[in-house]
């Protein structure tokens, strides 16, 4: 699903931030993505999302070499991924439904077609009761859970979140390991950047360790 | 467990599932509607568009009565009979009137009877006047086929043989004087139209660009979710063009309002003398039909600009997003 091959990146003209990324993220994968801070763990992120073009090597996305896709077809394969960054980037003049259930929107489906899927997901997350809400008025773990929903809703075929648990209690930290655990079960790879030991340590994945711009991959 | 099992719901709620509303929710717009730069953009559009439209439409007002009154006045010829000592004024007046409707050409003429050249002369002269006291000058007024070309020399010899002190003045000189001033009035109106237009695009294209920066948040949003260039260019065409409408509809109408009304305020001013300047250079004030439609072409062209410039803008954006 997704190969990396000798990718390095850098910002401008400054030093590499990655050097020599080698991997493969095999198709209903999960995985962590680890690493002290500034490791560089959400530039691979967006190196993985298409935000970024890598300075060198190979990225192949879906069996597709990125660097030789036009602007439609990054936006088509990105329909494909799900992300959740740490900043939520929710729409504020839209409620927390409307937020969850934007990827569908884009799609040109129907609301009927999915307000059911949106409630129960919202419900699920614990954001059943703030679902009229809009974002300015939400805690920070509350938009964060939207941020998820959205990132789910359409059981992308891989998920990249960043620090998802970041903002939330312990209990509901689990609730949403869960979540993405159960959308890995219905074939959706799923690479979640944390250095959050306890989040890891509940379920037994790969890891990929980032440490000094270099990928250590522990399965 | 595959993706082929995608009816599948993702999360199971149990007793939990929530009723489902019956019937849809209105969704809110992608481009929220009310922004603060939004409101700023529909007022700089509105006010480009009242000065354009105003510019446009006095330019076409002048240049309308222009033309009315210069052709009014280019198919007049005034024949001139001035007394003198041993003749019959009546009987020249007489034999320079029959030669001037035997001239081919000539559709209308009309002596000035002694009454109404003591009329002319009233504002200067005082009402009771009587001609016969006075050596005044008798006027014909004679009117040419529009559109035909006269041959003055003829016209003139065949006037002074039949009544040697009449004078043919065809107003050539004093017409070329008022075409050329208001030839310039019409191209300095031009000229401030052109300036307005260029002014109205600069600044709402900058305005464009403004809002189009408050947004960005939601291109970079839109851009997660997978949407493409072309639908998100889609939206914001759409929306900025709602906006460039709100504003063109609220100045070109306030324009249109105006020259409607015009009529009325320019009665208010008749009789006095800067009401009969405006009145004698411009006619009745008022726009004709096809004035008022140049008027409505302009909003919508402004409102055109205004979705132009943010399409523009918006590619812009999401080139610097990727």
């Amino acid at each position: 699903m997704v190969r990396f091959e000798n990718v390095g990146l850098r910002y401008g003209l400054g030093p590499e931030i990655l050097r020599d990324l080698s991997f493969r993220v095999p198709a209903h994968s999960f995985q962590f993505l680890t690493g002290p801070s500034g490791a560089g763990k959400t530039s691979l992120l967006k190196l993985l999302f298409l935000s970024l073009r890598p300075t060198r090597g190979l990225v192949n996305l879906f069996g597709q070499d990125v660097s030789l896709l036009g602007k439609d077809e990054i936006a088509d394969l990105r329909k494909r991924i799900g992300i959740v960054l740490q900043d939520f980037r929710l729409l504020d003049h839209m409620t927390t439904y409307e937020n969850v259930a934007l990827p569908f929107r884009v799609m040109g489906r129907d609301e009927s077609s999915y307000r059911k899927e949106v409630i129960d997901l919202l419900k699920w997350v614990g954001l059943g009761e703030r679902m009229d809400a809009l974002p300015p008025i939400l805690s920070g773990g509350e938009k964060q859970r939207a941020a998820i929903a959205r990132a789910v809703i359409s059981r992308p075929q891989l998920l990249l979140a960043d620090e998802p648990t970041g903002n939330v209690d312990p209990t509901l930290g689990r609730r949403l390991l869960r979540l993405f655990i159960e959308l890995n079960k219905s074939g959706t790879a799923v690479i979640i950047a944390t250095h959050d030991i306890t989040l890891m340590d509940q379920y037994d994945a790969r890891r990929l360790v980032l440490h000094q711009g270099r990928l250590h991959i522990y399965e | 467990m595959s993706r082929t099992d995608e009816q599948r719901p993702l999360v199971d709620l149990g007793h939990e599932r929530p009723q489902l509303p019956a019937h849809a929710r209105n969704l809110s717009p992608i481009v929220p509607r009310a922004s603060i730069a939004g409101r700023a953009l529909v007022a700089v559009v509105a006010i480009m568009t009242f000065l354009a439209s105003i510019t446009t439409g006095t330019v076409l007002l002048v240049g309308a009565s222009a033309a009315e009154w210069q052709s009014e006045v280019g198919s007049e010829i005034t024949i001139q009979v001035r007394p003198q000592g041993g003749r019959d004024i009546e009987r020249d007046v007489a034999a320079a009137t029959e030669a001037m409707r035997a001239q081919p050409g000539i559709v209308e003429v009309r002596p000035f009877t002694k009454d109404e050249s003591a009329k002319l002369l009233e504002p200067w002269l005082g009402s009771g006047l009587s001609l016969d006291e006075l050596p005044v000058p008798r006027v014909i007024v004679a009117r040419a086929q529009p559109g035909t070309t006269l041959d003055l020399a003829t016209l003139r010899s065949r006037v002074t043989q039949a009544a040697p002190t009449a004078s043919v003045d065809d107003h050539r000189a004093w017409i070329e004087r008022m075409r050329s001033m208001t030839g310039a009035t019409v191209l300095a109106g031009i000229g401030i139209l052109a300036l307005v237009i260029i002014a109205t695009i600069i600044s709402v294209s900058f305005a464009t660009r403004g809002a189009m920066a408050a947004n960005r948040p939601i291109v970079e949003v839109l851009h997660f979710v997978g949407a493409g260039d072309r639908y998100i260019a889609n939206r914001f065409f759409r929306h900025f063009l709602r906006l460039g409408l709100e504003g063109g509809v609220i100045g070109g109408g306030a324009a249109m309002l105006g020259f409607g009304f015009s009529e009325s305020i320019a009665g208010w001013f008749s009789g006095t003398p800067v009401g009969d300047q405006f009145a004698a250079l411009l006619g009745t004030f008022s726009l004709r039909a096809s004035g008022y439609l140049t008027l409505a072409v302009q909003a919508v062209l402004i409102a055109a600009i205004t979705a132009w410039a943010s399409r523009r803008t918006l590619f812009a954006t999401l080139d610097d997003i990727d």
